[in-house]
């Protein structure tokens, strides 16, 4: 009954984050280890692998990897999660850049899409998507290819439907897909001022300027030191009076940060860039 | 039945962590534990609580109005405190990391839970090993069994509330069909054994 095959301690995690950064380049060190600790052992579980057998599939089976990879990030996300939040961004930030030419969008950590497609029809409702151009980036391709086709499971569309009306929406969220069998799929007009790329806060850098980032439920997965570095490209990448938002767990902490950003909506962590 | 037996009594007076998780019928008595805990109590107390996102159950507010130990919702950051209650926030997990800070996390509900019972007792079991109690009480789901057996397997002492007490059996019943846990007692007696883990465990100290 028990699915617990082996337990593995922090030091032998310390092992697997050393040895996926020598044979695979990618650097889990600033993760928090709580998490990731929790995300190994559930791909033991999945596999039926012990500590060994992780290590040695990791090592010779580079096809693995991207599995693992998959597996150890967190990937759960909803359409129009918290729905405060969206309502505030109509109200604070949508109409605040309702002049400006052009609007590009950072959604950072974007997984499956769902919150990339919230923002599109959100810019769409206020006018705004011809001028506005939104990136989906993560670190993992897999979810990329999925968020790219924008076809969600339609018994999921009840909850995003339910969101969707609570943040302030005036129309009817099926007016965006198209429900076929058991999938919903985002009318393609959503799909034209969109890219999904890959993109790794940890290794890589600024790619463009941003009237809004939002990076929403990536920061708790990270310890306070990659925090604070992904914080600074957040406003390296942001243009003068750009908006930052943020999960709701994930407030400003950092005192030179903090002097650096105004705060628009302190329980939805909805920051603006002010110097 | 409460017996202190040699090894439990050491268990206690090592712990440094006191897990409590309940789902649907267990909340009552989780409330009047928490509010009779005095400000000697000499553990960290977490608890894990299963709730809607959507709406607020004022648990906090009514706890720290209410007891005599300072409440706390968890978060990211948050460094864990002895006599402090930290109670997990809705809509997400709640994890603790090596050094003793909390995190909190967004992967996928346990049991259709997140908070879920399982997540927080597993990574505390993880870092507080044989320091910590770990106690369940009455729910409708499964939740929290694995949580237990994992804290015995890390050398830490599990307590049941008895199925017979339990609002709702699912939850006690599950866990112990799942491990031999150390103790299964009766509510009156889940009361005593807060007044041993005071007694024993300043001694210690």
């Amino acid at each position: 009954m028990n699915t617990i095959v082996d337990i593995l301690s922090f030091d032998q995690l310390e092992d697997i984050v050393g040895l996926i950064q020598k044979v695979y380049g990618f650097n889990f060190s600033g993760y928090s280890r709580a998490s990731l600790k929790r995300r190994v052992m559930r791909v033991m579980q999945l596999k039926n692998y012990s500590v060994y057998d992780l290590k040695s599939i990791l090592v010779n089976q580079p096809e693995f990897f991207d599995y693992f990879l998959a597996e150890v990030t967190v990937n759960v996300t909803e359409m129009f999660r918290d729905p405060s939040f969206f309502k505030s961004v109509r109200e604070n930030v949508l109409a605040y850049l309702a002049s400006y030419q052009h609007i590009k969008v950072w959604n950072a950590g974007c997984s499956t899409g769902e919150e990339v497609y919230g923002f599109s029809i959100m810019l769409a409702e206020e006018n705004l998507y011809d001028r506005s151009f939104i990136y989906g980036t993560d670190i993992n391709p897999q979810v990329l290819d999925f968020a790219k086709r924008g076809i969600y499971d339609l018994k999921k569309m009840k909850l995003y439907s339910e969101n969707y009306l609570a943040s302030g929406a005036s129309r009817s969220l099926s007016d965006y897909y198209l429900a076929k069998y058991d999938a919903a799929s985002i009318h393609n007009e959503l799909k034209k001022n969109i890219l999904f790329s890959v993109h790794n806060l940890v290794s890589d850098g600024v790619f463009n300027e941003f009237q809004i980032i939002s990076c929403r439920n990536v920061l708790i997965y990270f310890n306070a030191e990659l925090q604070e570095k992904v914080l600074r490209l957040f406003y390296d990448s942001l243009c003068p009076l750009g908006f930052l938002c943020l999960g709701s767990k994930e407030a400003l902490r950092n005192d030179d940060l903090i002097k650096k950003f105004k705060v628009v909506n302190k329980a939805e962590n909805i920051y603006q860039k002010i110097a | 039945m409460l017996r202190i037996t040699p090894n439990i009594a050491n268990k206690i007076k090592k712990a440094e962590v006191l897990l409590l998780g309940c789902s649907a019928g267990g909340f009552n008595i989780i409330y009047d534990l928490l509010t009779s805990l005095t400000i000697t109590f000499p553990l960290a107390v977490i608890v894990v609580i299963h709730r809607s996102r959507n709406h607020k159950s004022g648990l906090e507010e009514l706890l720290a109005k209410k007891g005599n130990l300072p409440v706390k919702l968890g978060a990211h950051g948050l460094k864990m405190e002895r006599g402090v209650i930290y109670i997990a926030p809705p809509d997400y997990h709640l994890l603790i990391e090596p050094h003793g800070d909390f995190a909190v996390d967004y992967s996928e509900p346990v049991y259709y839970c997140r908070p879920a019972i399982d997540v927080t007792f597993e990574s505390v079991a993880d870092v507080y090993q044989d320091k910590v109690i770990a106690i369940l009480f009455s729910g409708a789901n499964e939740d929290g069994a694995e949580g237990l057996y994992y804290a015995k397997r890390q050398g830490g002492l599990t307590v049941v509330q008895d199925p017979e007490c339990a609002q709702v059996k699912t939850m006690p019943e599950a866990a112990i069909r799942m491990t031999k846990t150390h103790l299964v007692l009766k509510d009156e007696e889940i009361f005593k054994l807060m007044q041993h883990i005071v007694t024993l465990n300043n001694v210690h100290e």
